[in-house]
C-alpha cells in the first residue's frame, strides 16, 4: 500500500513541472499582445520609422497619449462611452432585477411565455437581427443618438437570467412574512429582496458594463456621426484614418485607453466576472 | 403598483383568484421594460427580417414603406448564386471547423492543468487566461494588425531567426489563419472557465476510486474524466459554434473580408449588403445564417446527447 502510494506520488511529481511549463507558455502567449500594445503606445513616430517592428521603445514617451486627447474626438468618444455605459448599467440593474425577480417569485399568467422570451433573446444571433433593429431605430427617431446606441442593451436577457437564478434561492417565507404584514409587492421587492441581492446585482452591473463598453457592431451602425461615436467606433475610425500614415503609436495609445478600464475592473472584480460567465453556462 | 395598493391583500381574501395568477398585474408591471425592449429589438425584428427578405427593400425606402415590392424568393436566388456569398459560407465554416476544436482543445488542456495538482498562482493563471475575453476587440484587432504587419513584431522575430516574414494579412492563404488565431486567442478563456467548472463538479472520490483500481492517468482521463465531462463539452461546443458562426468583428477589423474575399464571413457579407442599402438581400443572407445557427445547435445537441 505504502509503496504503491509513493510510486503514485513520484509519478505525479514529474507532470507537475510539465504543467507549470505548459501554463507558463500559455501565459506568455496570452500576455504578448498586451506587452506589444503598451510598449508600442510609448514609441514615438520617429522610433517607428527607424524600426517598425521593434519590441520596445528606444526612449519611452507619452506624446501619443497627449496627441490622442489634444484632438477633439477622443474626449467626446470617451464621454459617449461613459454615458452609454451608465444608461446600460442603470437599465439592467433596475429593469433586469425587476423582471428576474418577477419570473422567480411571483405567480402570474403568461410566466412561461415571459421566460421563453428571455431564452429566445439570449440565443438570438445578433447578425440575424441588426437590419430590422436598425429599421426600428430609424422609426423611433433614435439614429445618431446615445439612447439609440444603448437601447437594445438596456435590459439584457442575461441580466434577467442572473437575477432570476439568484432570486430562486431566496426563501419564500421571507416574502410571505412581508405580504402578511400588508406590504405591497413593490415594497417587498424594494425592501426585502434588493438588500439581499447584492452579489447578483454586482454581477449584473459588471456584465452590463462589459456588454456596453465592448459593444462594437451596433454603435457602428447607429452612430453615423463622430459626435455620437463610442470609443470602439472612434478607435476603428481613427485607425482607418491613420492607416495611410501608419501612425501606430497614436492608434495603439487609443487601444490602451479603450481596453484599460475593463482590465482594471477585471483585476479587482474577477470573482463577479467569473460568476457572470458561469451563469451563461447554467442555461 | 397602484392597482395592488388599491386591491391590497384584503382583495385577494375576498376574490380568491386562481393560484396561477395571483400577481398578474404586478408581475407584468415588473416585466414591462423587458417586454417592451423584447418586442422592439427581438420579436419585431425576427418577423420584420423574414418579411424584408421577400421584398426589394432598400435603405432609401426606410421613410417610404409603400415603395417596397414583394419579390418572392428573388433575394434568396440572388445570394445563393452569388459566388461571394457562397465563399462567405465556406469561410465561416472553415472558421468554425478549425476554430472550435482549437479553442476547445486549448481551453480543455489549460483547465486540466489548472485542476490537477498545482496550487501556486492558480487564480493568477486563471485570471490571465480569461483576460483576452474581456478585452475590447477593436483594441485587440489593432494590436494584431500591428503585430502581423509586413514590418510588425512577429516578422521581427522571424527576422532574428533569419527568415523574411510574409505580409500575413495581405496574403490570400495566410489571412484566414491569422483571423482564426485571433478568434482562438480571444475565446479560449471562456472554454477554459466552463471546462474548469465541469472538472470541479466531478467528485474526488470518483477519481480516487479510479486510481485505486489501478487506472493510470491517461486511462483515468479517457474512461472517467471525459465521459463525466460530457455536459460541459456539449455546452462549450454549442456555445462556441453558435458564436463562431456569427463571426464578424475579427475579419471586419483585421482584413475587412479581404484579401480577395478570403476572410469574408456570412455576417460580414450581411453587413456589407446592408451598407450598400440592399436591405432585402441582407435580410435573406441573415436568415440563411439564422437557419445555420439553429441547425448546427440542434445537430450538436443530438450528436453529443446520443453519445452520453
Amino acid at each position: 500500500m505504502s509503496t504503491y502510494a509513493a510510486g503514485e506520488r513520484r509519478a505525479a511529481r514529474v507532470p507537475v513541472a510539465v504543467l507549470y511549463v505548459l501554463l507558463a507558455v500559455a501565459a506568455l502567449a496570452t500576455i504578448l499582445p498586451f506587452v506589444w500594445v503598451v510598449s508600442g503606445s510609448l514609441r514615438s513616430l520617429g522610433d517607428f520609422r527607424a524600426d517598425p517592428g521593434a519590441w520596445f521603445p528606444t526612449a519611452a514617451t507619452l506624446e501619443n497619449y497627449g496627441a490622442l486627447f489634444s484632438g477633439e474626438g477622443f474626449g467626446v468618444y470617451l464621454a459617449n462611452s461613459l454615458v452609454v455605459a451608465a444608461l446600460t448599467v442603470a437599465g439592467n440593474v433596475l429593469a433586469g432585477s425587476l423582471a428576474g425577480y418577477a419570473l422567480a417569485k411571483l405567480r402570474f399568467r403568461g410566466k412561461r411565455i415571459a421566460f421563453g422570451a428571455v431564452l429566445v433573446a439570449l440565443m438570438m444571433p445578433f447578425a440575424a437581427t441588426f437590419v430590422p433593429q436598425f429599421m426600428v431605430t430609424v422609426n423611433l427617431g433614435l439614429v445618431n443618438t446615445l439612447v439609440g446606441v444603448a437601447a437594445p442593451l438596456l435590459v439584457l436577457p442575461i441580466s434577467v437570467f442572473i437575477v432570476r437564478q439568484y432570486a430562486a434561492s431566496v426563501p419564500d417565507e421571507l416574502l410571505e412574512a412581508a405580504r402578511i404584514d400588508g406590504a405591497s409587492e413593490w415594497r417587498i421587492f424594494r425592501s426585502v429582496f434588493v438588500p439581499l441581492a447584492g452579489p447578483a446585482l454586482a454581477t449584473v452591473t459588471i456584465m452590463a458594463f462589459l456588454a456596453s463598453w465592448n459593444n462594437f457592431i451596433w454603435p457602428l451602425i447607429v452612430a453615423q456621426q463622430s459626435s455620437t461615436y463610442t470609443l470602439p467606433v472612434g478607435l476603428a475610425a481613427t485607425q482607418q484614418a491613420a492607416q495611410n500614415v501608419t501612425n501606430y503609436g497614436l492608434v495603439l495609445a487609443g487601444a490602451v485607453v479603450v481596453m484599460l478600464p475593463v482590465l482594471v475592473l477585471f483585476l479587482f472584480l474577477q470573482r463577479y466576472f467569473v460568476q457572470g460567465i458561469a451563469a451563461t453556462g447554467l442555461k | 403598483m397602484a392597482v395592488t395598493a388599491l386591491l391590497g391583500p384584503g382583495a385577494s381574501r375576498t376574490r380568491r383568484p386562481r393560484a396561477g395568477s395571483r400577481h398578474s398585474v404586478v408581475a407584468w408591471a415588473f416585466l414591462a421594460p423587458f417586454a417592451v425592449l423584447f418586442l422592439l429589438y427581438t420579436a419585431i425584428p425576427i418577423v420584420l427580417s423574414l418579411v424584408t427578405s421577400f421584398t426589394d427593400m432598400r435603405g432609401t425606402d426606410l421613410r417610404n414603406p409603400f415603395g417596397v415590392d414583394v419579390v418572392g424568393l428573388e433575394n434568396y436566388v440572388t445570394i445563393l448564386t452569388d459566388g461571394r456569398f457562397l465563399r462567405s459560407i465556406l469561410n465561416t465554416l472553415v472558421f468554425v471547423v478549425i476554430g472550435v476544436p482549437l479553442t476547445m482543445g486549448i481551453g480543455f488542456a489549460l483547465a486540466l492543468a489548472l485542476d490537477s495538482g498545482i496550487r501556486r498562482f492558480r487564480t493568477v493563471f486563471r485570471g490571465l487566461f480569461y483576460a483576452p475575453v474581456v478585452t475590447n476587440i477593436v483594441s485587440v484587432a489593432l494590436i494584431w494588425q500591428y503585430a502581423f504587419n509586413q514590418n510588425g513584431t512577429v516578422n521581427e522575430v522571424l527576422g532574428w531567426l533569419g527568415f523574411a516574414g510574409p505580409n500575413w494579412l495581405g496574403d490570400v492563404g495566410l489571412a484566414m489563419p491569422v483571423v482564426i488565431l485571433l478568434g482562438v486567442w480571444r475565446n479560449f478563456g471562456t472554454a477554459m472557465l466552463l471546462f474548469l467548472a465541469g472538472l470541479q463538479a466531478i467528485p474526488d472520490d470518483v477519481r480516487e476510486a479510479a486510481s485505486i483500481d489501478g487506472g493510470g492517468r491517461w486511462r483515468q482521463l479517457r474512461s472517467i474524466t471525459l465521459p463525466l465531462l460530457m455536459p460541459s463539452t456539449l455546452l462549450v461546443s454549442v456555445l462556441l459554434s453558435v458564436f463562431y458562426l456569427q463571426v464578424f468583428d475579427e475579419p471586419y477589423l483585421l482584413t475587412n473580408g479581404g484579401p480577395l474575399g478570403s476572410t469574408e464571413s456570412i455576417a460580414l457579407y450581411t453587413y456589407d449588403q446592408f451598407g450598400f442599402g440592399n436591405f432585402g438581400v441582407s435580410s435573406a443572407a441573415s436568415y440563411v445564417l439564422l437557419i445555420l445557427v439553429v441547425v448546427v445547435s440542434v445537430v450538436q445537441f443530438r450528436l453529443l446527447r446520443s453519445r452520453t
